[in-house]
């Protein structure tokens, strides 16, 4: 019924905005039916009502009274009509706006009457899709964490150590500190938080499940360890070395050597693409398919050395800081970068994308922290900070850690309004910090540090409730394996990464430019290649004959090609969704070879 | 009244002690009521409700409230260290995130999974690439999947020339064959149960009766005959009645609930159950009516198609016929569409299907393109959304009522010349009898699993169906969604019919761009077909 009204009321804006519905959600209009059905028996109710007014009248009341009553009782069984008996609470707008899928389409665009039907009732879907989902809500079991100080004084005050001494102790388990010598260290952890991936510059490799402190793997790769990343589950995980990447086994044994990838700085790894993309010391950004193990793509960027790499979940696509303060997105299938964002002044000394995709967060050397909305290329905010973050790891609940020496400097909901100051600070005891990462769907920032690793307590920047069918830290590994055969069944192709993921969703509209450029390639078309070889039917000669047919088909095809070509050249003369040109105001006649001849250019010029 | 800390505050060794109940507006404390304590203090560390305990290097230190007593006395303060001049002590609200892993994981292995759900669009990102990939891995497996046919009942000793679906039975069928004999199929055991010397001569037609006890026949041997399927009579090839008529009979159709039926032959003919003699005798022209089809929902409308390509309606009530359409081409067959009372489809010669509305026969509603030879046979599914069609072409193909094209088409080597085709009434299977005495059963939807599906399966079909439908416009899916491997000869003649198709096209078009405007006007495809409408 909300729908409905909605269709009926106009619209701001004149621009429809195609809207992507998640069609998962959109199959409950049997349930809606059976709601509807669920409506009071009026014929009871009416004569209840009426039996009503009847003893009333008989203690007494006028007849204008009486129909009154009776007006009343007709109003009421109206709205009966229209309402049924049990609906569902009202969904905050708020709730609601988290779950929408944007503003929809307008109904009175559509001339056709069928059409207009069918959108309204889908719009009606969607709409109830949305609701039930932040309904769903409820259903959620566990609560994000808080830190709050109940005085006046800065929660940034708080030491760790009190944090972990009034927390239950599971939680104060989640606090612990390796000291390491092969460092400075770089850290992963999976996307369900469960395991952690660290590598030592020195050539110290290790895997363990952080929870239960079971460790998977610890090997020595004996050489220089730059970067190391997990792939799709925690069976695997390639690591950045001195010349190549290579990538292991959960036991440590080495799978493949990929020699594609040379003098890697920097890995990122897409799971939903099962791409592998790598940013190098002389400016190459290469992607590798791990599935199959393809190079999809990888070209030179021409940005020189290439030291700071995030990607963005929202769409896919690589972002590069460099050191003109330039921020660059990339996609495998477009050789030149999507975007280009002047995000600082000076140059990126780190850079990191909320795992939404969102917002990007960069520090440049002048001590800002500018946070920018990367889809609608804005800047948000700016901070000015002590010292330059070297590392910067933006949480779940839009958490920004910066790292900065062996200081680690926490905000929160710094991103959509201004912090007024840090959220929390913390000294790490194993000297530089190297690189910072929230640990995903837990309260946890892990720091990699110039003598082994550390891990924090961050109450509240974990998202509290995951989705199972997505990323379950609790998973078995049967279902590990179940989830793995499906993610590799709906591998998205890397053609699709593209700044705006809702382009596939959307009417295909070519511009005016690319209808020219189709155009264009008609003219300059390359003759078909006639590679013909006659049946030899009687086996014998056969060669001069053969030969001969050759020529016929060449000749016929060249012919076909002239026709084709000539008849793009008069169809070029059709300006773009106009009529033709009329090239002969009057029919040509016999006489016309006695007028005069146009003259020719450089005559006049004479 | 008991006092009640509010905070607690060290400066410059001082600490101050706020007591007293203090207005909650004050938010950075009044200290007016304050009791000062000098010392050095190191840490402290905050306990629940008011008792307030030091850290490990000076646990003694004790402030207890309910006693009134501040500081234990036990402790030497001044012995502690003055170097943290200003610290602060807080009170503080913590909460972690932490999950209690029995609550997500199974206690069993018998047991089911537990599965959270958050719907949250940020955690499931990339939305659209991935249900675009889930939609062409849907499509792919509808195709690896389409396997429409599923037996082939052998038993006729001569081609096949009609089929009668029961009408309260969905497993029993009729067929009839060019050598007279009929045989009354179980399609769940695929199996016949009873085989019938029913004419001399072929069997032309064939109708059960509403209740389904009576099998309609007429054969080449101008009789009809009437044979009570449930006795043994019928084994015995003893028919309960027969009527002999003095002119040849092509075809039957029984209404649906009357006793009455209609037959097709030299004339249309009404008879009324037992009667020997028909009640009402008609015709419109001379030519012999070859198919009368009784409408199952306006049970007084009849449509015959005649030899002199015309589609006639009748109607019950009236003496003379209602309306008569004359085509290019002779409707072999016709079939009133069964929830749309006034739409019926045609089965033409000229390779193509007609809908038409009977109440403007001059403009048909869709003409339904595809096959390569005349269309011999049209049977409407019986939710009116679809029909099947049998050619003579060697194909069955099935078309959505209101769409141009095909929708499927289904061949076998083996299969020859259709002759008939059935859609059965819960419009999941197709039945097809050709000339090579086989009948054949097809699924309705190629790719459809037969047998029991679990809840599971069956919602995981839903969606992909619900994706498939989203991006079904898609090039790549359409593609693969549409694409059929037809037999050489089909694929042959259906390139040659669109080079004829484009060649009559673009002479239309050269013919009105050299002639004066106005003069040539051209026809669209579907109107050519028609001939006139009388009344």
């Amino acid at each position: 019924m909300k729908a409905e009204k909605r269709a009926k009321k106009p619209k701001g804006g004149d621009k429809i905005k195609k809207r992507f519905v998640d069609d998962s959600l959109v199959d409950e209009p049997k349930i809606k039916m059976k709601r509807r059905k669920f409506q009071p028996d009026r014929n009871l109710e009416t004569k209840t009502l009426l039996k009503f007014a009847h003893a009333k009248t008989s203690d007494g009341m006028k007849k204008s009274q009486l129909s009154a009553t009776k007006k009343n009782a007709e109003d009421e069984e109206k709205e009966a009509e229209d309402k049924p008996l049990l609906q569902p609470p009202e969904v905050e707008s708020k709730k609601l706006e988290k779950y929408s899928r944007g503003e929809g389409i307008r109904v009175r665009s559509f001339k056709s009457k069928t059409f207009k039907r069918r959108i309204a009732n889908k719009e009606k879907k969607i709409q109830f899709s949305a609701e039930e989902a932040a309904r769903n809500e409820i259903l959620m079991t566990e609560t994000t964490g808080f830190l709050e100080s109940e005085g006046y004084e800065e929660t940034s005050k708080i030491r760790q150590k009190q944090i972990i001494k009034a927390v239950d102790v599971t939680s104060a388990t989640k606090h612990f500190e390796l000291n390491l010598e092969f460092g400075p260290y770089r850290i992963d952890y999976t996307r369900n938080g469960r395991h952690l991936l660290l590598g030592g510059r020195q050539g110290h490799v290790a895997a363990f499940d952080w929870v239960s402190k079971k460790l998977m793997c610890e090997i020595n790769v004996m050489e220089d360890v730059l970067d190391l990343k997990w792939l799709h589950t925690e069976n695997m995980f390639a690591t950045a070395q001195k010349e190549w990447v290579f990538i292991y086994d959960n036991e440590g044994t080495e799978i493949h050597c990929v020699k594609q990838m040379h003098k890697i700085l920097r890995l990122e790894y897409l799971p939903y693409h099962f791409l592998l993309a790598s940013a190098s010391e002389t400016g190459h950004l290469n992607w590798l398919d791990v599935s199959v193990g393809k190079t999809i793509a990888g070209f030179q960027t021409r940005m020189g050395r290439l030291t700071h790499m995030a990607q963005n979940n929202y769409n896919g696509t690589i972002a590069l800081g460099h050191p003109t303060g330039v921020v660059t997105l990339w996609s495998p299938m477009v050789k030149e970068p999507l975007a280009k964002m002047l995000c600082q002044k000076t140059a990126i000394m780190s850079m990191a994308i909320d795992p939404a995709g969102k917002y990007i967060a960069s520090c440049g050397m002048d001590r800002n922290i500018n946070i920018w909305d990367i889809r609608a290329m804005k800047p948000m905010q700016s901070y000015r900070v002590t010292g330059v973050p070297t590392s910067l790891s933006i949480s779940q609940r839009g958490c920004l850690a910066a790292g900065n020496g062996d200081i680690v400097q926490l905000y929160k909901d710094c991103i959509t309004v201004p912090a007024e100051g840090p959220y929390m600070t913390f000294k790490c005891k194993q000297w530089t910090v190297r690189q910072v990462q929230f640990c995903p769907y837990e309260d946890v920032l892990g720091i990699g540090a110039e003598r082994g690793f550390s891990s924090i307590l961050v109450p509240g920047s974990g998202e509290p409730n995951f989705d199972s069918y997505e990323h379950n830290p609790f998973r078995t590994k049967a279902q590990r394996k179940e989830a793995e055969v499906k993610a590799l069944l709906e591998k998205v192709p890397a053609e699709l990464i593209t700044l705006d993921p809702l382009a596939i969703t959307e009417v295909d509209i070519p511009s005016l430019h690319d209808k020219l450029e189709a155009q264009k390639k008609l003219l300059y078309m390359r003759p078909p290649k006639i590679d013909f070889n006659p049946r030899r039917k009687n086996k014998k000669g056969g060669g001069i004959q053969a030969a001969k047919t050759r020529q016929i088909l060449r000749e016929e095809a060249k012919k076909d090609f002239i026709k084709l070509i000539k008849k793009n050249k008069t169809d070029m003369l059709v300006p773009v969704g106009g009529n033709k040109v009329q090239q002969h105001a009057e029919p040509p006649s016999v006489l016309d070879r006695f007028k005069a001849k146009p003259k020719k250019k450089n005559q006049i010029a004479i | 009244m008991r006092p009640s800390i509010y905070n607690i505050l060290l400066v410059g060794g001082v600490v101050l002690l706020a007591v007293g109940q203090v207005p909650a507006s004050d938010e950075k404390g009044d200290y007016s009521h304050c009791e000062k304590f000098s010392g050095y203090f190191m840490k402290y560390n905050v306990c629940a409700k008011g008792r307030y305990l030091v850290d490990e290097e000076a646990v003694k230190f004790v402030l207890e409230i309910d006693n009134q007593k501040y500081f234990d006395k036990h402790i030497s303060v001044t012995s502690l260290p003055g170097k943290h001049s200003k610290t602060q002590i807080f009170t503080m609200k913590v909460k972690m995130l932490c999950r209690n892993p029995d609550q997500y994981i199974r206690e069993t292995k018998n047991d089911l999974h537990k599965m959270q759900r958050n719907y949250d669009p940020d955690l499931h990102p990339l939305e659209a690439p991935r249900e675009y990939k889930q939609a062409l891995n849907a499509v792919k497996l509808e195709r690896v999947f389409a396997k429409p046919f599923l037996c082939c009942l052998d038993g006729h000793r001569d081609g096949v020339t009609c089929v009668a679906k029961h009408p309260e039975r969905l497993s029993t069928v009729a067929s009839g064959s060019y050598n007279g004999e009929v045989i009354i199929w179980n399609l769940a055991s695929r199996k016949e149960v009873a085989r019938i010397k029913a004419h001399e001569g072929s069997v032309k037609g064939m109708t059960f009766d509403p209740s389904g006890e009576n099998l309609i026949t007429c054969g080449d041997d101008k009789t009809i005959k009437i044979w009570n399927t449930d006795s043994d009579d019928c084994k015995e090839h003893k028919a309960s009645s027969i009527i002999v008529c003095t002119n040849s009979i092509f075809s039957i159709s029984h209404s649906r609930d009357s006793k009455t039926f209609v037959t097709g032959g030299e004339v249309v003919q009404l008879w009324d159950g037992v009667k020997v003699i028909p009640d009402v005798t008609t015709h419109w022209g001379v030519d012999p009516i070859h198919c009368v089809q009784f409408n199952p929902v306006e049970t007084s409308l009849i449509g015959a198609c005649s030899s002199d390509r015309s589609v006639i309606i009748y109607d019950t009530r009236q003496a003379t016929p209602v309306r008569k359409l004359t085509m290019k081409m002779k409707a072999n067959k016709m079939c009133w569409n069964p929830m749309e009372a006034f739409n019926f489809t045609a089965a033409s010669e000229d390779y193509n299907l007609y809908s038409f509305d009977c109440r403007n026969l001059s403009k048909p509603l869709v003409m339904h393109v595809g096959h390569t030879s005349a269309v011999i046979d049209v049977d409407y599914c019986p939710t009116g959304n679809e029909f099947v069609s049998g050619s003579y072409d060697k194909t069955i193909r099935i078309y959505e009522s209101h769409k141009t094209t095909s929708r499927e088409v289904y061949h076998t080597k083996r299969m020859q010349r259709l002759t008939c085709v059935a859609y059965t009434h819960d419009s999941r299977y197709i039945i097809s009898g050709s000339d090579e005495m086989n009948l054949r059963l097809w699924k309705a939807i190629a790719w459809q699993k037969q047998g029991v599906i679990k809840p599971r399966e069956k919602a995981a079909l839903e969606y992909n169906n619900s994706l498939k439908e989203k991006f079904m416009t898609h090039p790549q899916i359409k593609r693969i969604a549409n694409h059929r491997q037809v037999p050489r000869h089909i694929f042959n003649a259906a390139k040659e019919h669109k080079i004829i198709y484009q060649k009559i096209k673009r002479k239309e078009f050269n013919r009105k761009a050299h002639s004066k405007p106005g003069t040539v006007h051209i026809k669209a495809s579907k109107l050519k077909a028609i001939v006139k409408e009388d009344e």
